[in-house]
């Protein structure tokens, strides 16, 4: 069930506790209790939008995928130094990975300039930072499962068939 | 000039689904809870699959019963999903579930032999009937019983002439299902009195709290059983026009037949999407079955709040509420709806007679849909109750 009300809700975080109850069947007080459990656990961490960003006029954002060699610290992994990445508010997305790299930084500047300059004055100069390799992201086509360019889908079905 | 027209088909009445879509078509920004397929687009890997085959030119003719490779996939996921053992040559791909129930009774029939066929159902087996020369003898199906068929409706029904029996279920347009110890029943009747079933199982998937059971499963009936099936609403796959037979070598042999000569073969792009989906489309299945779990819980709750009272329809994507209360047919109750708050659903009566006093509402819509449409609904009922 908790699984279940995480996947609705993962597609959709506007449904009401009104809605979700009648959707699973049970009380809206069990779905409001379950959901503060969740958010008390840090299983649910936030409710942010996903914004096409591209198409705001007056925001001219620049977002950039960079890879990040680094040398894990005695007794505390790649967490510690990933840590000291992830604090910096530019800073979207941080994850360890396997391959080439070890941790890939995802970050959100106002321009190229703002990025070179993080990665020159704050990122590189880390001590564990071995390596960095800047991607700068074209255009994106799909973020957290849904599809950001295209167009908006009808439903084309007939408006009532047998 | 002579009357090119044969009096048999004219005599067939339109659908009465059709008078309604014309009447919703002309109504503008008009929110329809009356389709009778997935809102899902067909999961992408299949799709692809689909593409793929065109582009290696696998554009021509199958072998008239279907591909090798699609009848031993049906025949895997038949073992897999209704513990039905079936040989490939057992099988017959059709141009969707429509075009199997029409070439099975066609196989079946000879003139003046009677089919039973419960109501409140989908709208093709009764003309079909007709169109193979047999006799439609409809079952009304009760409210009271969840619209299942019980023995001694059956018994009711059955004369000397009868032949065959169509068992819709999971059941469009009421939901209501046949648990095993239904088909039990019906099953002990169907051998006792040396009859066959045509079992349109086409919502096989579609079943909420329990898995669907085929009356070709149980024993002694395999043998009386042509059960039929699809892509259409378990994969999401309507426009593919995709379904299939399965049943005694005997009677599909004879359908191969008349398939061979009326439609050479089901669509080669699509029967190659349909590998595809039986392979490796399990998860597809599962995730929508959920997410009409949802909606169908949603639905009856709210229909429930509202006053239009329904039982819970444990299969396929419908629910059926009654709406004898408010003291209009389902004719008028639809038309009202519709002209007041532009909520198109389906009256019961294009279903059958039996479906008067009753609605078809699908969730086969979002719950942002059905929310709007559910609103319109209570606003239109408080109304009526004023």
């Amino acid at each position: 069930m908790k699984e279940k009300l995480l996947r609705a809700i993962d597609k959709n975080s506007k449904l009401s506790p009104a809605d979700l109850s009648r959707m699973f069947g049970v009380t809206e007080e069990e779905i409001v209790t379950m959901i503060k459990e969740l958010e008390d656990e840090k299983v649910i961490c936030g409710y942010p939008t996903l914004i096409n960003w591209e198409k705001v006029e007056q925001d001219e954002r620049v977002t950039a995928i960079i890879e990040v060699k680094v040398t894990p610290q005695r007794g505390q992994g790649f967490d510690r130094i990933a840590e000291r990445i992830y604090k910096f508010d530019e800073v979207a997305d941080v994850y360890l990975i396997s391959g080439n790299y070890d941790l890939v930084v995802i970050l959100e500047g106002k321009s190229m300039r703002e990025i070179a300059n993080f990665v020159s004055d704050k990122l590189s100069p880390l001590e564990a930072v071995l390596s960095t390799s800047t991607n700068f992201v074209l255009k994106k086509y799909k973020e957290h499962g849904l599809p950001l360019v295209g167009e908006v889908k009808q439903d084309e079905r007939m408006l009532v068939t047998p | 000039m002579r009357n090119p027209l044969s009096k048999k088909v004219v005599e067939i009445k339109p659908s009465g689904i059709r008078k309604f879509f014309d009447i919703v078509s002309e109504m503008k920004d008009a929110i329809s809870l009356g389709v009778g397929e997935p809102d899902f687009d067909t999961p992408w890997h299949i799709r692809e699959e689909g593409i793929y085959s065109l582009e290696k030119g696998k554009t021509f003719y199958t072998s008239n019963a279907g591909l090798k490779e699609l009848k031993e996939e049906i025949t895997k996921y038949l073992k897999r999903r209704c513990q039905l053992e079936y040989d490939p040559a057992q099988v017959l791909v059709t141009v969707g579930g429509s075009e199997a129930i029409d070439v099975g009774l066609r196989a079946m029939l000879d003139p003046g032999d009677e089919v039973l066929i419960p109501e409140p159902c989908y709208v093709s087996y009764l003309p079909c009937v007709t169109l193979a020369d047999g006799v439609p003898v409809t079952i009304e199906l009760k409210a009271e019983n969840e619209f299942r068929l019980t023995k001694q409706e059956l018994l009711d029904a059955i004369t000397d002439k009868t032949k065959v029996l169509i068992m819709p279920f999971p059941n469009n347009p009421t939901g209501g299902i046949m648990e095993r110890r239904d088909l039990e029943d019906i099953a002990e009747v169907i051998i006792e009195k040396d009859l066959f079933v045509i079992s349109d199982e086409i919502y096989s998937e579609l079943t909420y709290g329990q898995d669907h059971v085929s009356i070709a499963s149980l024993p002694g009936m395999k043998e009386r059983t042509i059960v039929i099936n699809g892509f259409s609403k378990s994969y999401a796959m309507t426009g593919w026009r995709l379904g299939y037979a399965c049943g005694p070598k005997e009677i599909i042999d004879q359908m191969v037949k008349i398939h061979q000569f009326a439609i050479m073969c089901a669509p080669t792009t699509s029967q190659y999407a349909a590998v595809e989906a039986l392979r490796n489309g399990d998860d597809d299945v599962a995730a929508m079955r959920e997410a009409y779990d949802q909606r169908r819980r949603y639905l009856v709750t709210r229909l429930n709040e509202i006053g239009m009272p329904c039982f819970e329809p444990k299969g396929a994507f419908y629910v059926f509420p009654c709406i004898k209360d408010f003291g209009m047919t389902s004719d008028e109750f639809a038309t009202t709806l519709l002209k007041e708050q532009k909520v198109a659903v389906v009256p019961g009566t294009a279903f059958g007679d039996c479906g008067e006093g009753f609605l078809r509402i699908s969730y086969a819509y979002s719950i942002e849909n059905l929310k709007i449409a559910l609103d319109r609904i209570e606003v239109f009922v408080k109304g009526l109750k004023k």
